[in-house]
C-alpha cells in the first residue's frame, strides 16, 4: 500500500442474532483513495460498510467483536460519541433520503445539528457543500424550493452535499448509484473521482464495471469473508484467489 | 367462450344495487340530519336575532319576571376554551406518547401501553365523569378553596384525558409510517436518536399529526355527558375556576323540560346548528388535510 491508513479494521467479526454475517475481517483501507466493496447479494459488504459508521448499532440483535481503527482510535471503544463518529464518518444510501424540506435546511441540517446557528456560515458551508458536489450551479437559484422535487439523480448528489456539509473525512457510499440512470451515475462516479482530493470513499457497488472505472482499492467479499483485497488493478486482471476470478470474470454472482 | 349465466348476471346487478343502496342511505342519514337541524335551527335564530344570538352574554331562558335571554355566547367561548384547553395538554401528552410507542418503546413495553390506550378510548364517557365528579372536582375545589370545583378547568382537565387516544393512534400510526431512511439520514449526519425524532421524525410525519390535532379537537367539541358532571353547568361567561355551561352541555341540560313549540325549545336546536357548523368546518379542514398528506 503507498498511501496512509485511515481505517484499519482488524479481526472483525459481526453476528445478527445467530446469523454470523461478517467473519474475522481484517483490512487497511487508505486514506484519499476510493475503495470499493463488492460480491454477491448477501456477501455482507454492506454490513460491513456500515460498521465503520456504526450504523448497524441500530439493528437489534446485533454483536460486534474485534476493531475498527479510525486515524488509530478505536470507534468500538467504551465511551466512545458515536455522533461524533458518525460526523467524520458520512454515509450516502442506496436511494436518495433527502427530508421533506427545502434544499437550504437539508444540506444546513448536520450543521445546525453540530451547533453551527450563525447564518452566514451556514450559507457559506451550504454553498460550499453544493459547489462539492457539483450541483450549486444546478440548484443555487432554487434553495428554498423542497428538496423532494428533483430529480433521482440530483436527489442523490445533494444527498451527498449533504454528507458533505458536516466536514467528514470519509465518505461511505451504499450502492449510491443503483437506482440511477446511466447519466446520472456517471455524473456521480465523475464525483467520487473529483472527492477523493479532500475524503475518502468508500463504496459498496453491485456494478462491476463501475468498480472497474473508478476504484482504487478493492475488496471482494463472500459470504461474511473477506475473500481477496488490493489494488483495482490486482483484483480485476490478476486476482490472486480463484473464487476472485470466478466473481470478477461473472461466472457467479 | 362460456357465456356468463343471466342468473349471475342478476345477482350480480342485484348485489351492486343493494351496495348502492347502502352508500346511499349513508348519504342520506348525513343530508336529513343536516336539513332537519337547519330548518329546526332557523326559526329561533329568526326570532332572536342572529347577532343577539351569537354574540349574546345572557342566557335566561326560563326567566318569567323578566323578558327571557338567548345569548349564547357564553356557551360558544366556554366550548372554544374547553376543547382549547384540552388540545393545550392533550396534544403535547399524546404527541409525546405517540413518539414512545413508534419509536422508542421496546416492543413488549409498546404492545403494553397500546393495549391501555386502546381500552382508554372504550371507557364509556359517563365513566370519565363519574371518575371527575369523584377524584377531580373535590380535589380542585380543596386546591383552589372554591365553594364548588365544578368548573371550566376540570372539564378541560378530563376532556384533554378523553382527546389521548385520538391523538395517541393518529400520531403512532403516522409516526410509524415514516420512512425508516429519513431516520437513518439524520443519524448518519451524527445527530442524536432524541434529535432525529423531534426535527426528522415528527417532520415527516406532520400531515398526520395535524390530522390527529383535528380529530382530537372534534371529540373535544362534540362531549357531553362527561362534563355536564364536572364543570357545574352554569350559563356564566368562562373562566378557568367559574362554573360553566357548553353548547353540548346546554342542549342536554335543557332539552329534558324545554317545552314543545316554545322559544326556548327552537333556541335549543339553533345552539345544535351552530354546534353542528363547528363540527362541519372541523371536518372539512380534517379532509383538506389528509388531501395534503396524499399528495
Amino acid at each position: 500500500m503507498d498511501t496512509k491508513t485511515i481505517i484499519d479494521v482488524e479481526k472483525l467479526n459481526l453476528w445478527y442474532g445467530d446469523h454470523h454475517a461478517l467473519k474475522d475481517i481484517s483490512m487497511k483501507i487508505p486514506a484519499n483513495r476510493i475503495t470499493a466493496l463488492i460480491g454477491p447479494s448477501g456477501c455482507g459488504k454492506s454490513t460491513f460498510l456500515r460498521t465503520i459508521n456504526r450504523m448497524n448499532d441500530l439493528v437489534e440483535g446485533v454483536k460486534i467483536t474485534g476493531s475498527i481503527r479510525y486515524k488509530g482510535e478505536d470507534i468500538y471503544a467504551p465511551n466512545v460519541d458515536v455522533n461524533n463518529v458518525r460526523k467524520n464518518i458520512g454515509m450516502v444510501f442506496q436511494k436518495a433520503n433527502l427530508f421533506p424540506m427545502s434544499i437550504f435546511d437539508n444540506i444546513a441540517y448536520g450543521p445546525r445539528t453540530h451547533g453551527i446557528t450563525n447564518k452566514a456560515k451556514l450559507n457559506e458551508i451550504v454553498e460550499r457543500s453544493l459547489k462539492d458536489a457539483a450541483i450549486w450551479d444546478e440548484v443555487k437559484d432554487r434553495l428554498k424550493d423542497n428538496a423532494l422535487g428533483f430529480s433521482g439523480g440530483q436527489q442523490q448528489r445533494l444527498c451527498i452535499a449533504r454528507t458533505l456539509a458536516v466536514q467528514p473525512d470519509i465518505v461511505l457510499m451504499d450502492e449510491s448509484t443503483s437506482a440511477l440512470d446511466p447519466i446520472s451515475t456517471g455524473k456521480i462516479e465523475d464525483l467520487c473521482t473529483r472527492l477523493k482530493e479532500k475524503y475518502t470513499v468508500i463504496m459498496v457497488t453491485h456494478n462491476m464495471q463501475q468498480a472497474v472505472r473508478i476504484s482504487d482499492y478493492c475488496a471482494f467479499f463472500l459470504l461474511g469473508d473477506l475473500v481477496e483485497f488490493g489494488t483495482g488493478e490486482q483484483i480485476f486482471s490478476n486476482p490472486q484467489n480463484p473464487k476472485t476470478e470466478a466473481y470478477v470474470t461473472g461466472r457467479f454472482g | 367462450m362460456k357465456q356468463i349465466s343471466s342468473k349471475q348476471q342478476m345477482v350480480e346487478k342485484g348485489m351492486y344495487a343493494f351496495f348502492l343502496f347502502c352508500g346511499i342511505l349513508t348519504i342520506g342519514f348525513v343530508l336529513c340530519i343536516s336539513v332537519y337541524l337547519i330548518i329546526a335551527g332557523i326559526p329561533a335564530i329568526q326570532k332572536i336575532g342572529l347577532f343577539d344570538f351569537l354574540f349574546g352574554t345572557e342566557w335566561s331562558s326560563t326567566a318569567t319576571t323578566t323578558d327571557p335571554k338567548f345569548g349564547i355566547l357564553p356557551f360558544i367561548l366556554t366550548s372554544i376554551y374547553g376543547t382549547a384547553g384540552a388540545i393545550v395538554i392533550g396534544v403535547p401528552v399524546g404527541l409525546m406518547t405517540a413518539l414512545f410507542l413508534a419509536k422508542i418503546a421496546p416492543p413488549k413495553i409498546a404492545h403494553v401501553v397500546r393495549a391501555a390506550v386502546q381500552l382508554l378510548a372504550g371507557i364509556p364517557s359517563v365513566v370519565y365523569g363519574l371518575v371527575g365528579m369523584i377524584v377531580l372536582v373535590p380535589w380542585i375545589q380543596d386546591f383552589f378553596n372554591l365553594s364548588s370545583g365544578a368548573t371550566l378547568l376540570a372539564a378541560i382537565v378530563v376532556l384533554s384525558i378523553m382527546v389521548l387516544p385520538e391523538i395517541i393512534n393518529v400520531a403512532d400510526t403516522s409516526l410509524c409510517a415514516v420512512p425508516k431512511e429519513y431516520e437513518e439520514a439524520s443519524i448518519a449526519l451524527g445527530a442524536t436518536k432524541i434529535e432525529t425524532y423531534f426535527r426528522v421524525s415528527l417532520l415527516a410525519a406532520k400531515s398526520g399529526i395535524a390530522a390527529a390535532i383535528v380529530l382530537g379537537v372534534g371529540r373535544a367539541i362534540g362531549e357531553a355527558m362527561a362534563i355536564i358532571m364536572v364543570s357545574g353547568n352554569v350559563a356564566n361567561m368562562p373562566g378557568l375556576l367559574d362554573s360553566v355551561r357548553f353548547m353540548t352541555t346546554a342542549i342536554v341540560s335543557e332539552m329534558s323540560y324545554a317545552a314543545v313549540g316554545s322559544l326556548q325549545r327552537d333556541a335549543l336546536f339553533s345552539i345544535g346548528l351552530v354546534l353542528f357548523l363547528f363540527i362541519m368546518m372541523i371536518n372539512i379542514l380534517f379532509d383538506r388535510l389528509i388531501a395534503g398528506r396524499k399528495s
